[in-house]
């Protein structure tokens, strides 16, 4: 009998963790990009605000600077936040406010038609978020629907057709692009490289943007699990309340939880099905350890793999027709 | 409708779709998720298609593999709601005449 898999397996030693990282960072920067330092997008989530540490620790203050980059439907709170992060490593930071560049290319007014094609109606003062159903409970198509949210209050749920989920997705994905462009003309004008903030989890099931949050210069904790991210950002001294904090897209007028927009099961019991997945252990093995049963740990398992073939086109670079030689 | 020609009505959609320049051959029984073929914006387009070309409605509850992940699946999912829908367009037929006669 396979011995029991404990909850414990993703433990790391985060001060061991956080210097391998460190020098990996360092390396990569200095070495590899010949950059000057670090820029960081920085949501006020676990994630961009633990690279934000560890690029501190890597590099020196000096060397980091921080952009936090709101714009009309982001929470009040990841600016309060992201600032925090700023003022505890006492780094460079700016605020660049890109809700002028999301209405001109028409982001909002172009996510809107496109709700509105399965819900008429919807407009001024309505908010929406598009979420997946549970997928654990029962073998099912990953597709989604969006939720709106009317003046009064009211809720409304609607599966979405292909175009009308293409169209959100198009549109709101001018968020994600728009903050990298932000990021390299900071990048451009320091010197400096892009830190990109990906977690393992977001990275293998491609959780990102192509040429948005998922193009950067470097991934400084694309190997970590989740819980792992957590482990670190508490030995590093990363405020309590964003460590409280759960972790949201930041892409929708509604709160969005990553679980409702891409995962559809608590992060904690998604790394390990992916850590299980990965090390080849046995769905009955993990189970417990998960808590959840064989079979549903047989469905994340099927999902993770499924996942990564549909998302093999976000992790492709430019093909050429031929190799040039000499670049 | 002819079990053959919607196999075949089928089995055009899925190949102009997403296989493309491909160079997979696709058998009634192949799954579209091991297979990689279909993503959930695949399944939003076939469900979208099964709609309007055979007049149906599938509900929430009518979007899992039994019913979508191949030719066969299909074939037999439509088999199974197109005589639901036939029944339940002629219970309301009978309905209907059944009103009309009692007025």
């Amino acid at each position: 009998m396979s011995p029991a898999i404990s909850p414990d397996i993703l433990h790391v030693d985060p001060a061991l963790e956080t210097e391998r990282i460190a020098a990996g960072i360092r390396h990569i920067v200095f070495n590899r990009l010949k950059r000057k330092g670090a820029v960081i997008g920085v949501s006020g989530g676990i994630d961009s605000s633990v690279v934000a540490f560890l690029c501190a620790h890597a590099l020196g203050k000096e060397r980091v600077f921080l952009l936090f980059m709101p714009e009309a439907e982001s929470s009040g709170d990841n600016l309060r936040l992201g600032r925090l992060v700023a003022q505890c490593l006492d780094v460079q930071s700016i605020v660049e406010d890109i809700g002028p560049i999301l209405r001109a290319a028409r982001c909002y007014e172009r996510r809107d038609e496109s709700v509105r094609a399965v819900v008429p109606g919807y407009g001024e003062g309505y908010k929406c978020k598009i979420v997946l159903p549970n997928l654990i409970e029962e073998e099912r198509y990953a597709v989604f629907s969006v939720v709106v949210q009317s003046p009064d209050g009211r809720m409304k749920k609607v599966r979405l057709s292909a175009k009308a989920y293409l169209g959100i997705v198009a549109a709101t994905n001018f968020k994600q692009r728009t903050r990298k462009m932000i990021e390299y003309y900071y990048a451009d004008l320091l010197q400096y490289a892009v830190a990109g903030t990906p977690n393992r989890l977001e990275y293998d099931q491609g959780f990102f943007v192509k040429n948005g949050d998922g193009a950067a210069d470097l991934k400084p904790i694309a190997h970590l699990y989740k819980s792992q991210v957590y482990q670190l950002a508490a030995y590093l001294g990363v405020p309590e309340e964003i460590q409280r904090r759960p972790p949201s897209t930041d892409t929708y007028s509604l709160q969005q939880s990553q679980e409702e927009f891409y995962f559809s099961m608590p992060l904690a019991k998604m790394d390990l099905c992916l850590f299980g997945k990965d090390n080849g252990i046995a769905a009955a093995d993990l189970a417990p350890a998960a808590g959840l049963t064989e079979e549903q740990v047989n469905r994340v398992y099927t999902m993770v793999e499924t996942r990564r073939k549909v998302t093999r086109y976000l992790h492709t670079a430019p093909l050429l027709i031929e190799k040039i030689e000499g670049v | 409708m002819d079990s053959a020609v919607i196999a075949q009505q089928v089995r055009s959609f899925i190949i102009e779709n997403y296989l493309l320049d491909s160079q997979v051959t696709l058998a009634n029984g192949d799954s579209f998720l091991q297979t990689g073929i279909l993503d959930s914006t695949g399944v939003l387009e076939l469900v979208a298609f099964l709609e309007e070309q055979y007049g149906i409605t599938l509900e929430e509850g009518d979007l899992i593999p039994e019913n979508l992940d191949s030719i066969d699946n299909i074939l037999a999912y439509l088999s199974r709601k197109m005589k639901i829908t036939q029944e339940q367009s002629e219970t309301s037929a009978t309905r209907v005449t059944a009103w009309g006669g009692n007025k």
